[in-house]
């Protein structure tokens, strides 16, 4: 499903990721783990077409197309997701306009008709069950006074309303108390198929335990240094950060 | 001959041509010799100093319309509200369209102002009220006292809640080349009275018009006004504003201005207080392009204790066009618990868009709680990427935070048609179909 071939992005002139490697299929599940800096999180934005990284060489391919020429809005379009590890507050929108919205410029995009207003509802409601929202939650303005939880449980209702092919959680579980950590994870795993692939992007090992990855890539350095099954997680934890950074 | 020069050789024949109650010609009189001392408000003056009239100026403007302007209703309808469902006074190039307009004696008075300063019944009223809280030092503002003779002229009785909005719209129809009208508006409310008025000023044709109009407006005890300004003109029409408000203890008066069209315009807005317990809200959307220009220039006169004033302003502006807010807010000695705030935030879309800001704050009192805040941005790339990353193309993103960054003062419009008018009008501008109601 995606493909990341040679991927040099940098920021600034501050080279970040410096020949990234990866393959994902559909019905994995990838982590990917490293220190602080390593470039985790530029690895997620570069995906999603942030445009304040510039990609300076290689290529990253969804289902065969090379998105890099694409906007956001398109990537959108074509099934990749970020959950972001600060969402943004937009005072003014509420949650229900915003997810509307998103939806109909999906649709629109494919040539599909604006979806009927109780079709909306219905799905609202469902996703919204899904993570335990309450749905007074709905009318607020996007992410505005929301608590670290209840912004990263709204992240994955919207990737629930949404449902990408490719999602990408970056820090998802910073932030987030035992039992809003075991809500997200739980939504995630029910929206899990084999048609869809997750990346986590995580530090900590802690939400590995419930979104269980097929394989673990540690990143440092803007590189991969390290890939494995679910055990690599465990032995990172265990032996932190420091072992691949003494190896590297 | 320039216009001052044309206005002041025309005033003696104007004031032959009408025939008005013996006291108003000394009013006239000394207005406009405060007119032809002062002169039209140059950018050496420090309340003039980011709008210049100059170049509208030169426009060989027309002072007294000669033909009667003929509209069709189904020409002018989509500038309503409602058909039917409001008062309206309505003028077509300075003078009353009976046709189109619906105006009422019953249990209130919602009528003309030429009545109102010929007719004998109207004279106690007008001599207690008629520019008595208008500047008397202000050029434009005694210009327009100096030829006072039309607009709308609105008497609510003691008590008395109007159910319908009150509409008062001026046409202009570019049967002149270069058009000067001078609306002047008096409106009364009596104490515990409610009412709600939309002001709007709307040009037929791309002929320059100038508009210089000014509004007095009297809240009694308890008295609840909203005012609404449309201001959604022609790219070749100006407007100056002069609005003046009294109000007297526990009054309610709110003033929203919206301004996304025109030339020039040009908004004086200043609230007097006379009574305790006031409450005056001061709001606006500035939306422009172009080389559009949109001046707000307030002023909060606190002089009595215990009274609150909520000023909230927010502008974009796009292209070359320029912008400009002076808020003053005066808090007198005896002003004592006064609770005076001031927002205004701007969103500069363009590197070649201006916006001059300049709060003003004058604290005599020292028991008072005043704030003001100005920002000057961008459109947040954060929250421009988290969108689009959710699929909301550039365009629409862009609507979507500039709607949500005029929402606070759309949300606070209390007549629904005219929110909705409102949103219409915005996302027109921008240009965009939400998805969703705005």
């Amino acid at each position: 499903m995606l493909q990341i071939k040679n991927l040099h992005a940098k920021v600034e002139d501050k080279d970040i990721l410096k020949g990234i490697n990866l393959t994902v299929n559909a019905g994995e599940v990838h982590a990917i783990m490293g220190p602080n800096g390593s470039g985790k999180s530029t690895l997620s934005a570069v995906i999603a077409g942030n445009e304040n990284y510039e990609v300076t060489e290689g290529e990253v391919i969804l289902d065969g197309e090379d998105l890099s020429e694409l906007a956001p809005e398109e990537r959108a379009h074509k099934g990749v997701f970020l959950s972001f590890q600060y969402p943004v507050e937009i005072p003014g929108v509420s949650v229900t306009n915003f997810m509307k919205t998103a939806i109909n410029e999906s649709r629109k995009a494919k040539g599909l008709e604006e979806m009927p207003a109780n079709e909306m509802l219905k799905l609202i409601r469902e996703k919204s069950e899904l993570l335990e929202i309450d749905r007074k939650f709905m009318s607020r303005s996007l992410n505005e006074g929301f608590s670290g939880g209840e912004k990263k449980r709204n992240e994955i209702f919207q990737m629930a309303m949404l449902d990408p092919k490719l999602a990408i959680l970056d820090e998802t579980d910073s932030g987030l108390d035992i039992d809003a950590l075991r809500i997200v994870a739980n939504g995630v795993n029910k929206l899990k198929s084999d048609k869809n692939a997750v990346i986590v992007i995580t530090h900590y090992q802690r939400l590995l335990d419930y979104i269980v990855p097929d394989f673990v890539h540690v990143l440092y350095n803007g590189k991969i240094v390290k890939s494995g099954g679910k055990e690599l997680a465990y032995e990172l934890e265990e032996k932190g950060y420091d072992w691949i950074k003494n190896e590297n | 001959m320039e216009l001052k020069e044309k206005l002041i050789s025309s005033f003696m024949a104007f004031e032959e041509s009408v025939d008005v109650h013996s006291d108003l010609h000394d009013v006239r009189t000394s207005a406009l010799k405060n007119f032809e001392t002062k002169g039209f408000p140059t950018k050496k003056e420090e309340a003039w100093k980011y709008t210049s009239l100059g170049a509208i100026l030169k426009n060989d403007f027309s002072v007294f319309p000669k033909t009667d302007g003929a509209v069709d209703f189904a020409d002018v309808k989509k500038y309503f509200l409602h058909e039917i469902d409001t008062y309206k006074v309505i003028f077509i190039d300075g003078k009353f369209s009976s046709f189109l307009s619906s105006t009422t004696h019953d249990g209130l008075d919602v009528c003309l102002m030429s009545s109102a300063l010929t007719k004998p019944k109207y004279k106690m009223v007008i001599d207690e009220y008629f520019n008595k809280v208008a500047s008397k030092d202000e050029s434009l503002t005694t210009l327009n006292t100096a030829f006072a003779l039309e607009g709308a002229y609105i008497n609510i009785p003691k008590s008395k809640v109007v159910e319908k909005p009150i509409e008062i719209i001026n046409f202009s129809t570019g049967n002149e080349a270069a058009l000067l009208v001078q609306p002047r508006n008096l409106i009364i409310v009596g104490e515990n009275a409610h009412v709600q008025i939309i002001e709007r000023h709307q040009s037929l044709n791309d002929n320059p018009v100038l508009t210089n109009s000014v509004t007095e407006i009297f809240a009694r005890k308890r008295a609840i006004v909203d005012y609404y300004k449309i201001q959604n003109d022609n790219l070749e029409a100006s407007l100056v504003d002069n609005t003046y408000i009294s109000q007297k203890e526990q009054t309610h008066v709110s003033v929203h201005t919206f301004s996304f069209g025109g030339n020039l315009t040009r908004n004086n807005l200043n609230f007097y207080h006379e009574g305790e317990g006031i409450d005056s809200t001061l709001k606006g959307i500035t939306i422009i392009e172009g080389k559009q220009h949109v001046d707000h220039y307030t002023l909060v006169h606190h002089a009595t204790p215990n009274c609150e004033s909520h000023q909230n302003y927010k502008g974009i502006f796009g292209d070359r066009s320029t912008g400009v807010f002076n808020g003053k807010i005066f808090v007198e000695k005896e002003a004592q618990k006064t609770d005076a705030f001031q927002q205004n935030n701007n969103i500069l879309l363009s590197d070649k868009a201006t916006i001059n800001a300049k709060p003003q704050l004058e604290i005599f009192a020292d028991d008072v709680k005043c704030s003001h805040g100005c920002t000057i941005g961008q459109l947040d790339d954060k929250a421009m990427f988290y969108m689009q990353s959710r699929g909301i193309p550039q365009k629409e993103a862009k609507a979507l935070l500039m709607y949500a960054f005029s929402n606070e003062v759309i949300e606070s419009i209390k007549i629904p048609e005219l929110k909705q008018r409102i949103t219409k009008i915005i996302a027109m501008k921008l240009g965009v179909n939400m998805g969703f109601d705005l």
